[in-house]
């Protein structure tokens, strides 16, 4: 009997595989693709060893990145520190190695929160247009009248200068652009015969948004969000520059470029490898998203 | 009311575009008994499906119901709000649609979509029951369920896509199945297939079915009885075999005439002109233009429905001129 059930599974296991013959081989193609686009591997690279530090942070350096050592101030990079020590001789290497976990923390949340948003005010400004998307949609556009730092330097003055109100403030500027991404999308998606007979059927508005809009309208919202992913860093680190993100001693690159800008002459090492750091991840983010808009584009697949 | 099922009376629908305002149906009579088979036939553009998603409550933005009330067994359709009739719909009314591969959703596959109309009426203790439901109503619209539940609508064939739809819709039960124009994205074969199906599954659940089509062929071999429709009017309601044996309506008449038979050697009559532009209709009947009878009176005034036999009604004046000089 359990000869016949292992023949039956292994029968199913096949058929799984062929089914998904395609996919795989799709698979293998977009691999292809990135393979012979070098600017979109390189930024792989980089945002994979930018992952890669903000995880094994504490296996790369083994100083405090927060503990201060007054008698080893302001010294410049050497072997005992990579990129030398600021002001309060906290060591720069250690500081920027774990910053890249704050950044990181960031991005995580800014885009759960930022993306969250959007994707539920667009789908419901474009599922049930008329009056809702009226509404919905000028107060997205109120929102991209301001200038996005100038807005979320506001949020965060307004809230109180620290990390949660930094990534609020952020979320609360990045949301738009999905929103109306997702409004596209619902807008579309909404006309399609199958939304007329999945209500026919007697499907609910709050069921038909969830399981048969968002997963149609979801897919351009990432590939946009993989593309904003570098500004969101950008945004982050404004504002820990100018005093309205994250507060000392936490290690934001933002801040730490801040923190060292009055040594900047003597002590140059303070400000330029966080904002190498940052201008780095920046450049790998947008190489990564320019690659993956190249290699998802079916104009240019084949 | 004049059917246990269904009564439509005065059944308007006007549709608000940018050009004007589209007439769609103009005081629509339709009424069926349970278990019922209704075909109802018309030229493109003639308001069938307007009344059939009327019936369903899916007439939407820019589109309007105006006039009319559309009575389902005690309830009526046309006074219920959203939430009520959603449990109608799923519940005692079913709708396939003519496209079958594109009333699918292209990302879900085949099997899920058939649990998710058949879970909507389970409680929670019963969630193992539904995918056993699943692949018997796929064995029942003769499917391999081992070979489709998996699978997505692109992969299917629009034939096979079909039996999924009509799957899908008789999951549930329903008292009234609307169909339309099931088979005319089909080929012949296929169609002759889907019919005979849907055929068997009538006679098996005791459903009514309202055929929506424009092949008088297929009507005349599924339907019990016929309405006929032009511009947003019920002209002709009658058994199928006293609407072909005995057309009165011009209308009905032409469309007749226009159809091929095999062993017919005369040639094939058109009627003349087009469907008219429903934002500026004719007045009175809006066949008039095109009818070669037409009166004064057609011009003037919408005829009203007569019964002019048993279980046949018709809306004409030519009718009604007639029975009068009978009657003098």
């Amino acid at each position: 009997m359990s000869e016949v059930k292992g023949v039956a599974q292994k029968g199913r296991f096949k058929l799984f595989l062929e089914r998904r013959k395609p996919i795989i081989e799709d698979w293998k193609h977009t691999f292809y693709l990135w393979k012979s686009t070098t600017l979109a591997m390189v930024g792989t690279v980089i945002i994979f060893v930018f992952f890669g530090i903000a995880i094994f942070a504490p296996l790369l350096t083994s100083y405090d990145p927060i503990a201060q050592d007054l008698d080893n101030r302001l010294l410049p990079p050497s072997s005992q520190h990579l990129f030398g020590t600021d002001q309060y001789g906290r060591d720069v290497f250690s500081r920027v190695i774990y910053g890249s976990r704050v950044e990181l923390w960031i991005i995580f949340i800014v885009s759960i929160i930022s993306v969250g948003i959007g994707t539920l005010v667009g789908i419901i400004a474009g599922y049930f247009g008329g009056a809702v998307d009226e509404v919905l949609m000028r107060i997205t556009d109120m929102f991209l009248a301001f200038p996005r730092l100038v807005l979320a330097m506001a949020f965060t003055a307004s809230l109180g200068p620290n990390l949660t109100n930094t990534i609020i403030a952020i979320s609360f500027v990045d949301w738009t652009v999905y929103a109306r991404l997702a409004r596209a999308e619902a807008i579309k998606v909404k006309s399609q015969p199958y939304i007329e007979a999945i209500r026919g059927l007697g499907a609910k508005n709050t069921r038909i948004m969830a399981f048969h809009v968002l997963p149609m309208s979801i897919s351009p919202v990432i590939v946009q969000l993989t593309l904003r992913m570098g500004t969101i860093i950008l945004t982050a680190a404004g504002l820990g520059f100018l005093g309205l993100g994250a507060q000392p001693p936490i290690p934001e690159w933002g801040a730490i470029v801040s923190d060292g800008r009055s040594y900047l002459v003597q002590q140059w090492w303070i400000t330029t490898f966080p904002g190498l750091a940052i201008a780095i991840v920046v450049l790998g983010f947008n190489l990564l998203g320019d690659g993956i808009r190249d290699i998802l584009d079916p104009r240019l697949r084949r | 009311m004049r059917g246990n099922l269904l009564d439509i009376t005065k059944l308007k629908v006007v549709f608000y575009t940018y050009r004007g305002v589209i007439k769609a149906l103009n005081g629509v009579e339709l009424w069926m008994n349970r278990g019922e088979r209704l075909g109802i036939v018309g030229e493109t553009g003639c308001g069938k499906s307007v009344t059939a998603l009327s019936i369903m409550g899916l007439v939407e933005q820019p589109g309007e119901i105006v006039e009319g009330k559309i009575a389902f067994e005690d309830k009526i359709l046309t006074s219920m709000n959203g939430d009520a009739l959603n449990k109608i719909r799923g519940n005692d009314l079913a709708m396939i649609f003519q496209e079958p591969v594109a009333a699918l959703n292209p990302v879900m596959r085949i099997g899920f979509q058939i649990a998710e109309s058949i879970s909507r009426n389970k409680k929670k203790n019963e969630i193992k029951q539904v995918y056993p439901e699943v692949r018997r109503m796929l064995e029942l619209v003769g499917l391999d369920w081992k070979r489709t539940i998996d699978l997505y609508p692109h992969e299917l064939s629009g034939g096979m896509a079909q039996r999924a739809m009509i799957a899908m819709a008789l999951s549930s039960k329903p008292k009234l199945l609307i169909a339309d124009e099931p088979t005319s994205a089909l080929d012949v074969t296929i169609q002759a297939q889907i019919l005979e199906l849907l055929d068997e599954l009538v006679k098996k659940f005791g459903n009514a079915v309202i055929l929506i089509t424009h092949d008088m062929g297929v009507a005349a071999e599924f339907c019990d009885k016929i309405a006929v429709m032009y511009a947003g009017n019920m002209v002709e309601y009658a058994n199928t075999t006293d609407i072909f044996e005995n057309p009165i309506h011009p209308y009905t008449r032409g469309l007749l005439r226009a159809v091929p038979k095999i062993g017919r050697t005369d040639e094939l009559e058109s009627i003349p002109g087009v469907v008219p532009d429903l934002v500026d209709p004719p007045p009175g009947c809006r066949f008039h233009p095109r009818c070669k009878y037409a009166m004064d009176a057609c011009k003037e005034k919408f005829p009203s429905l007569l019964e002019v036999g048993p279980e046949h009604y018709v809306a004409c004046h030519l009718y009604l001129k007639e029975e009068m000089k009978n009657a003098n």
